[in-house]
């Protein structure tokens, strides 16, 4: 098995599937890797080399589980959502084959600094991670908690898994075919009342963060979300991943979810200022595509952004 | 950061091979231990990949554009995957000259790295006031001059699409540095980039790096959405190394053998680092491989002697411009 790398941080290996299952519409693997599962803690993520036609980058995924000694030295799970070329090409690989993961990547959820009631709040596959992070909070002497939502029952994962684990799990669906009829942002104001957790825990669509975060922000209780953005390398080099992100004095400055992140504090997110504020499409006037040569982003505090625009202007259009 | 490698990943160096290059054309002497180097924008600051390796086994590193004050980027989504390739708008996100200079230079030469510039700008002065800041650290081996930059007083216009805009840049960066290797920058994205070449070269370039991404665009067929947030963005990856050979083929062509090349444009592999030193580069960049396997350029540096060796070559250099036509052909 080869491993490149350093004696910290991630690390580049070729992992064999050793099982793969079905969650209702998602996938799980485990695979073999050793070194990755000793690094790992919960919120990080793997890069996964995925071999489909004409594909050249590598998918993320949230670390789901690790498990040390056993069989093989030390397997980590994921759980996958298969809807595209990428995703489908994972879904189909069969035990006994190998990938080429990298990681752990990414900064882990802060852990609590002192013995509290945690509500862990997972949306579709993003409850993958929760439960990695729901055993090590235990472990830690924690109380833990879930609320888990999907669109329907198909996209809640292994619903045993929580229920085992937590003093409390609710579940939300959207079509009502399991549990509460509606998003986790429903009920999420009733479950820290009854819980009485201290702190939250999130991750799934990044639309979902928002909410979970601004409800967490109006009760004054701390969250950590896990947010997902397009990546093209993972690892801090190219600059495609990044979000809006607060500083001190009220500034905002662009920051790589892949190395700064995945996990940040909700409060530090300048949602407004990201294309997660507005979900619909807009109709894109052909006119305006790139032909700009700056743009001023008014940040609060800071002055404004500026941002150079690489573009060849269509010489007759002028 | 200072751990050991842990293991594996390419062959040892091969004793016997010469990797060495000289990139200082008629300026000088700059002789980089072996040929590979990473492409603008590829690298950040060099402190991520030697989380994983250590960088110093580069030829050099070539770093991020930088510009006179910080900059923030354009939105996201900044890339999305294409046919062997990916699309990207940055909107040269870095965090200024000084910065880079005050911070990130001083650590790469501490870690033993040789360091290349990349500067940018959107006015003639910018990249003088760049070239200047610049020129005030004594680490920096060599400046490259990220041409591909839209001119503010020429609507926008980029640079290197012209070849007076493209000499009138070099000129006042030359002015600046006057005894530093300047390496320009070029984009494919023009009817001959030959010209161009020759007209950085005669502004006082020392060599030319190419290629620069081609713009391209990709658009949502379902909901009709582009799949860039700014729109057009740069094509990088295996997708355009066609037009790296030939373009690069093109410049050594017409600057002749005592102008370096720095090429680049989809090299993965050995053979690909091959290619492009055929075609006429003097030292190759990797770029877009290194986020498919942030191992790609220590793997290159580590595997190209034993390549050469075993094909009975002792140096590279020796393979430059080797190109064959076919006998019935010639
Ligand atoms: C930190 C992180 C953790 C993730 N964890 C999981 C997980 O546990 N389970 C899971 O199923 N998915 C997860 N995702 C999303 C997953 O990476 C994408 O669904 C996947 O890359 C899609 O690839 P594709 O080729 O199947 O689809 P396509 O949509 O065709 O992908 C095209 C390109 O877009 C990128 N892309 C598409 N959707 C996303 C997305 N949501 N986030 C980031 N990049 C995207 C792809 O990487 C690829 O480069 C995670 C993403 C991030 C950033
Ligand atoms: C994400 C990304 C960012 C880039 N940023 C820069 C940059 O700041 N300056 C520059 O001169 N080139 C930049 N480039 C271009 C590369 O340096 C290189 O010329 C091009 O990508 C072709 O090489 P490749 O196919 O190996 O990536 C960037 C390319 C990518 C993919
Ligand atoms: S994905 Fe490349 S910097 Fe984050």
């Amino acid at each position: 098995m080869s491993v490149q790398g350093r004696d910290v941080g991630p690390v580049a290996m070729t992992c064999e599937v050793v099982d793969r299952r079905r969650y209702g519409r998602y996938w799980g693997l485990t695979l073999s890797a050793p070194d990755i599962a000793r690094r790992a803690a919960p919120g990080q993520f793997v890069n996964v080399a995925v071999e489909a036609p004409g594909t050249l980058l590598r998918r993320p995924f949230s670390i789901a589980g690790v498990s040390l000694g056993g069989q093989v030295a030390g397997t980590i799970d994921i759980v996958l959502d298969a809807h595209g070329p990428g995703t489908d090409a994972l879904a189909t690989i069969a035990p006994g084959a190998s990938l080429d993961v990298l990681g752990p990547l990414g900064k882990p959820f802060p852990m609590p600094q002192r013995r509290v009631a945690t509500l862990l709040v997972g949306g579709g596959y993003g409850a993958a991670p929760m439960y990695y992070l729901g055993e090590r909070l235990r472990a830690g002497g924690h109380r833990v908690n879930f609320l888990i939502g999907a669109a329907d029952t198909q996209r809640i994962i292994d619903p045993i898994t929580p229920k085992r684990m937590a003093n409390q799990a609710s579940f939300t669906t959207e079509d009502g075919s399991m549990g509460h009829r509606g998003r986790v942002t429903d009920l999420l104001a009733d479950d820290l009342a009854s819980t009485g957790a201290k702190v939250v825990y999130a991750c799934g669509p990044n639309a979902m963060l928002a909410a979970v975060g601004a409800i967490c922000e109006d009760l004054g209780v701390p969250c950590q979300v896990s947010v997902e953005e397009h990546m093209a390398c993972g690892v801090g080099v190219c600059m495609t991943c990044v979000l809006p992100l607060r500083g001190r004095g009220g500034t905002i400055a662009n920051r790589r979810v892949c190395i700064d992140g995945p996990v940040f504090t909700s409060t530090r997110i300048a949602w407004d200022q990201s294309r997660y504020a507005d979900p619909a499409p807009t109709t894109v006037d052909a006119g305006t595509i790139g032909d700009r040569d700056t743009i001023e982003v008014e940040a609060e505090g800071d002055g404004s952004f500026k941002a150079g625009v690489r573009t060849v202007r269509p010489q007759d259009t002028r | 950061m200072t751990a050991p490698t842990t293991t594996s990943g390419g062959a040892a160096p091969t004793d016997g091979i010469d990797l060495s290059v000289d990139l200082g054309g008629n300026d000088g002497a700059l002789v980089l231990p072996n040929p590979i180097v990473t492409a603008s924008g590829c690298f950040a600051s060099g402190r991520e990949i030697d989380a994983l390796w250590d960088v110093a086994e580069l030829g050099a590193v070539v770093a991020k554009s930088v510009t006179r004050e910080p900059r923030q980027g354009l939105p996201t989504p900044r890339m999305t995957e294409t046919p062997s390739g990916m699309l990207n708008a940055i909107g040269l996100q870095n965090p200024g000259v000084d910065t880079w200079v005050d911070r990130d230079v001083p650590w790469l030469a501490a870690r033993g790295a040789r360091v290349i510039a990349s500067i940018a700008g959107n006015t003639v002065e910018d990249f003088r006031e760049v070239a200047k800041r610049v020129g005030t650290s004594r680490e920096v081996v060599a400046v490259e001059v990220n041409l591909s930059c839209p001119n503010v007083s020429h609507r926008g216009l980029v640079f290197a699409t012209q070849a007076s805009t493209a000499a009138e840049v070099v000129r006042a960066v030359r002015a600046a540095l006057p005894t530093m290797p300047l390496f320009a920058k070029l984009t494919p994205d023009v009817t001959e980039i030959a010209p161009v070449g020759r007209a950085v070269v005669e502004a006082g370039a020392t060599g030319v790096s190419a290629i620069n991404t081609t713009l391209g665009m990709a658009i949502d067929a379902e909901t009709g959405r582009v799949k860039v947030a700014n729109g057009y963005a740069g094509l990088s990856g295996p997708a355009i190394r066609p037009m790296a050979v030939r373009a690069i083929h093109q410049l050594h062509a017409e600057l002749g053998p005592d102008v370096p090349i720095i090429g680049m444009g989809g090299v993965r592999s050995v053979e690909d680092v091959v290619e492009l030193v055929r075609a006429g580069a003097s030292a190759v960049a990797v770029g877009t491989a290194t986020f498919a396997d942030p191992f790609t350029a220590r793997t290159l540096v580590r595997s190209l002697g034993s390549w050469l060796e075993q094909r009975g070559f002792t140096s590279l250099s020796e393979l430059r411009g080797s190109v064959h036509r076919w006998p019935h052909n010639p």
